[in-house]
């Protein structure tokens, strides 16, 4: 087992180093489809998450509620929902979304709704009821004092965002039953592992595994440093600073 | 003092005479079953430092909360120069300085010219009253620090700062100098002084009778949501009219 593991891993990686078009595809599908399915996401989640963190209103925790509930919902019985509404015979059938990365880009938008939704609204909710207060008492107007609510979780907002983006490019349910995935032009990372296990070819689903792992990672990562930086904490300069203390001390 | 013409500030504008008044009439407050002000009637003037003194729970707070436009009391009224204000129009020309500073996620400057960009004052004038406030709290070429990176006696003298530049008609703090270094708190306790005037009424908030000693025109004697004392400070401390301040003062009272 340990051998079919290595053997599989020298592969992926040879594959992944040679460019190889089958590998870079899916990467470049993955991308466009979770990518365009996020930008669709904001356009909906943000206002609603707004509406839902800043304002109160009768039955509001009962929307709230849902949408919590809705994060866990099963991505396989969303994407079946989703095809029974793509298919010719469903009611978004005469858009001719199934199949198609569009299609798969809707399917993950609706899927990381209720990601963002609940983020963004638990993040403002819980934004500092000080600087509510305080925002007033410098003579802001409530558009001024939410505007400003909202600059102050903006890393909130994004790092909502950016876990809405990692579920969406990690998740497999919806991409498979709308995208179909034994087509290669809707094939992503996630149905490629799959259909490439079933083929018998691990290395080339190894492959795709450690690309998938290796941008979630990359992307975490990047948003964390860059919110380091921008709140003046600088790793490196830290380190570099540390280092010359060390050598000053010995 | 002969009337003449004085333009407050911010956005409330009104010809006036220079003295001004802020008078509480019956306001009354709960917070579910606590009455945190019961039937709270004052007349505040300017030119003076006027202290609401009292224990933790007394309902201090609670009328700062309603005096600087954050709530709105459940019963009462409030008078501004004789012309009823309610919160929204309150906010227009007082400020608050909490006792738990809060600062934006912002460099001081930005920070201190929050208010003044919601007034719409030019960059120019914003630039000049950021130096000279900071200048008045000890923190020049602060400007581009992180504010929220700063000690906490600092973050209190830039939330100061950012009162004053405001130029309000009432000023005032909860208890500002609280679990702060002995510096800054005598930063901030001389700066409050330096501000007093004509047309502005300075309130502050304060459990510590050696401050309201310091600092204090006018004691007002808060206790259990009712005032039970208004004396000048010399006044309420070698002489106090009632039971409960004598006992307040002599550190003797029960709550």
């Amino acid at each position: 087992m340990a051998d079919v593991f290595v053997q599989a891993f020298e592969q992926a990686i040879k594959l992944i180093c040679s460019g190889d078009p089958e590998v870079y595809g899916a990467v470049y599908r993955s991308i466009y489809v979770t990518g365009l399915g996020t930008l669709l996401a904001c356009t909906w989640s943000i206002p609603i998450a707004i509406f839902l963190g800043l304002y109160s209103f009768r039955g509001r925790w009962v929307i709230r509620g849902l949408f919590n509930g809705l994060i866990g919902v099963p991505t396989v019985a969303l994407g079946l929902l989703l095809y029974l509404l793509m298919s010719n015979s469903g009611v978004f059938g005469s858009f001719k979304l199934l199949y198609t990365l569009n299609g798969i880009a809707i399917g993950q938008a609706i899927l990381i709704t209720p990601i963002i939704v609940t983020f963004i609204a638990n993040a403002l909710g819980s934004a500092d009821t000080q600087l509510r207060d305080l925002a007033k008492t410098l003579g802001a107007s409530s558009l001024h004092v939410n505007l400003t609510l909202i600059r102050e979780t903006v890393w909130s907002i994004i790092l909502a965002i950016t876990a809405a983006f990692n579920r969406g490019f990690g998740e497999l349910g919806v991409a498979l039953l709308i995208g179909g995935g034994f087509v290669s032009e809707t094939s992503v990372l996630t149905t490629g592992i799959a259909l490439q296990i079933n083929f018998g070819n691990f290395d080339v689903a190894m492959a795709y595994a450690i690309i998938l792992v290796v941008i979630v990672i990359a992307i975490a990562l990047t948003v964390n440093l860059i919110e380091r930086l921008r709140s003046g904490e600088w790793p490196l300069r830290k380190f570099f600073l540390g280092v010359g203390l060390r050598r000053k001390k010995a | 003092m002969a009337p003449e013409e004085v333009f407050l500030r911010g956005r409330f504008k009104e010809k006036k005479s220079l003295s001004i008044n802020l008078q509480i009439v019956d306001v009354q407050k709960n917070y579910q079953d606590v009455q945190a002000l019961k039937s709270v009637s004052l007349n505040l003037q300017g030119n003076k430092i006027i202290v609401f003194l009292g224990v933790n729970g007394a309902g201090k707070t609670s009328l700062m909360r309603i005096l600087a436009g954050l709530e709105n009391p459940d019963y009462g009224q409030i008078f501004f120069n004789n012309r009823p204000v309610v919160a929204k129009e309150l906010r227009t020309f007082t400020t608050l300085v909490f006792q738990k500073t809060a600062m934006f996620s912002m460099n001081v400057y930005d920070n201190l010219a929050y208010g003044l960009r919601i007034r719409k004052f030019p960059d120019e004038e914003i630039s000049d009253r950021i130096a000279e406030a900071l200048n008045d709290v000890r923190l020049s070429g602060f400007e581009k620090r992180r504010a929220k990176k700063l000690s906490g006696g600092e973050q209190q003298r830039v939330a100061l700062a950012r009162a004053l530049l405001l130029d309000c008609n009432v000023l005032l703090f909860d208890e500002p100098t609280a679990n702060l270094d002995p510096n800054s708190a005598a930063i901030i306790e001389k700066t409050i002084v330096e501000k007093k005037r004509e047309d502005r009424i300075i309130v502050m908030a304060t459990h510590n009778l050696h401050q309201a000693r310091r600092l204090a025109d006018e004691i007002i004697h808060i206790h259990d949501g009712k005032v039970i004392e208004v004396a000048s400070s010399k006044e309420f401390f070698e002489n106090p009219k009632c039971e409960i301040s004598r006992k307040f003062i002599n550190g003797e009272l029960d709550f």
